[in-house]
């Protein structure tokens, strides 16, 4: 898909140009890069400078005291930060080398190349299971047969088939907690996005509920870049292979998860991974 | 100061703060029972003095020609049912699309004067929305008709179901527009698929309410349609007969069975009205539970 609206006659990169895309291709799309991020909220700048890549095939955790930055630092990848009233983002973000914040981009092929999961399971209360899974598809006027299809991969995607194979029909909000956050998992890729964002998905669910999430995790990363904001050091720990720490809308330090867990450059993260504030 | 007289005064506070506790519980239990018996009052009082000229005749003969006794409303409920409906034609959909416009697509200075005009229109007394009316309409066109009266009540309904809907269409969870948002669904589809399916009981709520409120309008029926001819029955480009101008006419007329007709159509005109609320809370309750999760 073209991030590019068709009005612009600029050719669209390569990799956008093939769809569906071959799995070989897979592993080489999906790469995201920051390039000196500020955002703000009216005249509060609460992100400061921020470069960093999220590469494809990988997780990536940001971690972070409360009010870091950490939620708004995703939200401007998929371009949501600005959905907030007064909110703005400058520099650079770039999914496979397009800037997403060209004037030229839509808005909407944006979110559909990364997608996002919330921190409380949000699926449409009007909705079946299986018209949440596939609302995004749907709504953006998807063909009709492949819908279907897509759908249930989706929920075999996000492991929940089996659990809600005999209940397409029955609405979303009928599951569980962590059901319900894996139908969001799950209609979040049906729309085949190349990144994901993840933002604290586990927050709202118990222990055994957030443990599948993280195994699916650790399945879907092989897809789907995985960008994951958490406040649990020890999720950081479980599910990422690069970790990014943040304080007070700067990044501190990003490095191999384990390194920065062990044997973090910094003070500041040394500080915090073992628990001396946040 | 000794502790002791500190913690006496302490509880000196104490039952200070326990009478005005019970003060406030007191008048405030009082002030509900009140409410709640001026309703029963008033609906014991239509009922009981009503229910003995309600029958199936009342409901199904129109109004006996002047002179005559033993006439009924039916021309009444079917011209109350035309006028109310088109007025609710008119005033639902364009309510709507205003609440639509300032809770989902209007920045917050352009839609906070339209709910302040909103709710000033709201407080508009409904003979003055009568008159201008009859400015409008009634003069130009040299006679009174159900017309004019629906436009006059979709004037008193447009505040209404606008406000009720932008209170609804608020309650809507940001975190479902974010997730529509977030698949890449346009704004304007995210409104028409999630946010007003979401809403949807609250929405007929605040319709229902509103044809509720102005069913019983008599102002603008006595200015825009109190003249009308015996034989229309459903043609609103003429004057129509109504269930509350039906109860003002008999209530004034000097025959004791004329009153006991007025407290008949009163009783109907309740009844309408209370299904309409019983029928909105339903709805309503419905909206909150999908909206609550």
């Amino acid at each position: 898909m073209s991030l590019i609206t068709k009005r612009t006659q600029q050719p669209s990169p390569a990799v956008f140009a093939a769809s569906p895309r071959p799995q070989l291709l897979r592993r080489e799309v999906g790469n995201v890069a920051l390039e000196g991020l500020d955002a703000y909220y009216g005249a509060s700048r609460v992100l400061q400078g921020v470069s960093l890549g999220f590469v494809s095939g990988r997780a990536t955790a940001i971690i972070g005291p409360s009010g870091c930055g950490k939620s708004t630092l995703v939200r401007c990848i998929n371009r949501m930060h600005e959905e907030v009233p007064g909110a703005r983002a400058a520099g650079k973000v770039t999914l496979d080398g397009v800037d997403l914040y060209d004037p030229r981009i839509d808005i909407v092929a944006v979110r559909r190349s990364i997608g996002m999961v919330f921190q409380k399971p949000n699926p449409f209360p009007t909705m079946s299971v299986i018209d949440n899974v596939t609302a995004g598809l749907r709504l953006a006027g998807a063909d009709r047969g492949e819908i279907e299809d897509r759908g249930r991969e989706a929920l075999v995607g996000a492991g929940l088939w089996d659990e809600v194979k005999d209940r397409l029909s029955s609405p979303g909000t009928g599951l569980s907690g962590g059901q319900q956050q894996r139908l969001c998992i799950a209609r979040a890729l049906a729309v085949e996005p190349e990144v994901l964002l993840m933002d604290e998905p586990c927050s709202a669910l118990d222990p055994v509920a957030t443990l599948r999430i993280e195994e699916l995790i650790g399945e879907l990363k092989e897809r789907v870049t995985i960008v994951i904001v958490t406040h649990n050091m020890q999720q950081a720990a479980r599910v990422a292979d690069t970790t990014v720490f943040m304080l007070d809308g700067q990044l501190v330090e990003v490095g191999p998860t384990e390194k920065l867990f062990t044997n973090p450059d910094d003070e500041r993260t040394e500080q915090y991974v073992t628990g001396k504030f946040g | 100061m000794s502790s002791e007289s500190a913690l006496l005064r302490r509880s000196e506070g104490l039952r200070r703060r326990n009478r005005v506790n019970r003060v406030v519980e007191i008048s405030s239990t009082i002030a509900a029972l009140f409410a709640v018996a001026v309703l029963l009052i008033v609906v014991g009082s239509v009922l009981t003095k009503g229910v003995d000229a309600l029958s199936i005749h009342f409901l199904t003969t129109p109004t006996a020609l002047f002179g005559e006794e033993g006439g009924g409303i039916s021309n009444a409920i079917v011209g109350t049912a035309i006028v109310v409906a088109s007025a609710a034609a008119m005033a639902i959909p364009v309510g709507l699309l205003v609440a639509i416009y300032t809770t989902e697509f209007a920045p917050s200075r352009i839609a906070h004067p339209v709910r302040f005009v909103l709710d000033v229109l709201n407080g508009v007394p409904t003979i003055v929305t009568a008159i201008f009316v009859a400015g409008l309409i009634v003069i130009p066109q040299g006679h009174q008709s159900g017309f004019a009266l629906s436009v006059a009540l979709a004037i008193v309904m447009l505040p209404i179901v606008s406000r009720t809907a932008q209170e609804v269409l608020a309650l809507v969870p940001s975190t479902l527009k974010e997730a529509a948002h977030a698949l890449g669904i346009a704004r304007w589809r995210t409104t028409v698929r999630v946010t007003i399916p979401t809403a949807a009981g609250g929405l007929i709520t605040g319709a229902l309410l509103a044809i509720a409120r102005v069913a019983g309008e008599t102002a603008p029926v006595i200015i825009l349609c109190s003249i009308f001819g015996q034989g229309n029955l459903t043609d609103p480009s003429q004057g129509l007969a109504t269930i509350p101008f039906f109860i003002f006419r008999s209530s004034e007329a000097p025959s004791p069975s004329a009153h006991t007709e007025a407290w008949a159509a009163a009783l109907v005109l309740i009844a309408l009205v209370l299904g309409l609320n019983l029928v909105a809370r339903a709805f309503y309750t419905r909206s909150r539970r999908r909206m609550e999760g």
